[in-house]
């Protein structure tokens, strides 16, 4: 029932008996979870189990009704569509409530990070669905986050630039060492980039894998197949997944 | 037949010049979106100008008395007298000075009432519910009111002016700043922006293109508002100078009043339209459906 953080790290990120309820409905039920720092953990679970509603909470978008929630002030996060402000150009969505010294040459760094040095100045509507998203992501990388969120980042992306992207995420977080928290339904995306799957259901976390494979990751690989298996089954479409 | 229109040069097949065989595709792909325009632009010009030369046609021929409807020449002698002796300058200031001033007025007031009201419930308390209701009554209708008040010099004239374009203003840019992306204003949030960096930044920007659609509205009604204002009581202006010719049956000078109106309100559209697309450069150009 607990799902403690892997190692002995330190905890960046702290849940414990976290409610959320809509009315009857209560869609986070004395929630624990807690991310190591460092440490990336890939959220999974099905449609309409509280992922989202977990990461708005976890950013202080939406209350913490009942429960606590320690997150470091240093965070940020990626939604699944980039929220570009479109009437600014990239560089300055990126370089936007930036403090301290020379933004635009910072938001500039971050996005020859991210392969977008060729689109500085581009208006973000010119932009491809790949492009924005990882303009958004050089937005986030920009602050220099502890902790990093990201909501189903590539659900809207064609598989060749899902697979690009979660490299560029990979590299990322290896330069970075930033604890990542990212929810997505993709359970071969879990296994490529994440330190520890975990599954939320029924308002609660109620399986956590570690992934414990050697970098980088490789899908026939048969320990890659049998925790595919084991996290298919932890979120109950094996059988789906067979019949299909 | 719009062909015919074109400028020399641009649909001329290009000679057989060894010479310039290289160049003649790229040259060729160029002028044709041009000359394509030209075209379009020709046609469009084609009917007027059949109806004016039909105009001058009847008037000619004695089909239009002077005294219904002067002809397309005589006007344009008229026009021409006008401004060589001053008449049509010095009233034009006049009216483009009132237009203005009841115009920037309009423009402040609407401006400074939006933010109010759009950026607070307290404001929106005190400031709307009275806009809501002012804005029902049809501003023509208040001139008697005016002149009890105001007398018949500029005031009462500039204040119907800036009364007319000041609802569109308001309306427009308190609605564009109330619907502006709640998944924008969200993202401000994460990003730690405070309230006046998120107004500058997201709320503002966001609304500008309904401001501007106000804007278009407003320099419409102000121009509407100026003729009215003129032809009820004035000493001067383009509205005064065609009251003062229909005491004459001067045709003629009525048709020019007119005309000069009519430049006035294509002129302030086009100013409208460039700053558009001067302020809105960052939404992609929307063809729009052209047969
Ligand atoms: N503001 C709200 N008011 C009422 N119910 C809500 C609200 N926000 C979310 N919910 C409900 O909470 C539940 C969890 O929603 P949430 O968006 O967190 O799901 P999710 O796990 O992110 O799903 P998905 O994978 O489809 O994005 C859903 O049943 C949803 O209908
Ligand atoms: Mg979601």
């Amino acid at each position: 029932m607990s799902a403690p953080a892997s190692g002995g790290m330190p905890a960046t990120v702290l849940v414990r008996g976290l409610e959320r309820r809509f009315g009857n409905t209560t869609v986070l039920d004395r929630l624990d979870l807690s991310v190591g720092a460092g440490e990336f953990v890939a959220l999974l679970g099905r449609s309409g189990s509280g992922k989202t509603t977990l990461l708005r909470t976890l950013t202080g978008l939406d209350p913490v009704q009942t429960g606590e929630v320690r997150v470091p002030a240093a965070q940020a996060v990626v939604f699944q569509e980039s929220r570009l402000l479109p009437w600014k150009r990239v560089w300055e969505n990126v370089a936007l409530g930036l403090e301290g010294a020379d933004a635009r040459g910072r938001a500039e760094v971050a996005l020859e990070e991210v392969g977008l040095g060729h689109r500085l100045a581009a208006w973000p509507l010119t932009l491809s669905g790949g492009e924005a998203q990882r303009a958004g992501i050089a937005r986030a990388l920009v602050r220099e986050p502890s902790f990093l969120m990201l909501d189903e980042p590539f659900a809207s992306l064609d598989a060749l630039t899902r697979l690009r992207m979660q490299d560029m995420v990979g590299a990322l977080w290896r330069r970075h060492r930033c604890a990542v928290l990212l929810v997505t339904h993709d359970v071969d995306e879990a296994l490529l980039l994440a330190d520890r799957a975990v599954v939320l259901d029924k308002g609660r976390i109620r399986a956590s894998f570690p992934i414990a494979l050697p970098r980088p990751r490789r899908h026939a690989d048969p320990d890659f197949a049998r925790l595919r298996a084991a996290l298919l089954d932890a979120l109950d479409v094996r059988a789906v997944d067979q019949a299909a | 037949m719009p062909d015919t229109l074109l400028p020399d040069g641009i649909l001329t097949p290009a000679r057989p010049d060894p010479a310039h065989v290289p160049a003649a595709p790229a040259s060729a792909a160029l002028a044709r979106p041009r000359a394509r325009r030209a075209g379009m632009a020709g046609r469009r010009f084609l009917s007027p100008l059949l109806i004016v030369l039909a105009w001058q046609a009847a008037s000619s021929a004695g089909l239009i008395s002077p005294q219904t409807l002067a002809s397309p020449w005589q006007i344009g002698r008229t026009a021409l007298a006008l401004s060589a002796d001053g008449t049509l300058g010095r009233n034009l200031l006049v009216s483009l000075g009132r237009a203005g001033a009841g115009f920037a007025l309009a423009f402040a007031a609407g401006v400074v009432l939006a933010l109010i009201s759009g950026l607070s419930r307290l404001g929106e308390d005190v400031v709307d519910a009275p806009m809501q209701m002012l804005r029902t009554l049809p501003a023509l209708a208040l001139v008697p009111l005016f002149i009890l008040w105001f007398g018949i010099g500029e005031v009462p004239k500039v204040a119907l002016v800036a009364l007319g374009g000041v609802f569109p203003i308001y309306l427009n840019l308190f609605k564009g700043i109330r619907s502006v992306d709640p998944k924008l204003l969200e993202m401000a949030r994460t990003l730690r922006l405070g309230r006046r960096d998120t107004i500058r930044h997201v709320v503002l920007p966001g609304a500008l293109p309904d401001l501007l659609v106000g804007l278009r509205l407003s320099v419409g009604i102000s121009w509407l508002m100026l003729v009215v204002a003129e032809q009820v009581n004035a000493s001067s202006g383009i509205g005064h100078m065609m009251m003062d010719a229909q005491d004459f049956l001067r045709t003629d000078i009525i048709m020019v009043g007119l005309l000069v109106y009519a430049l006035l309100g294509l002129g302030s559209d086009q100013g409208v339209r460039w700053l558009e697309r001067h302020l809105l450069r960052w939404q992609p150009p929307s063809p729009g459906y052209r047969a």
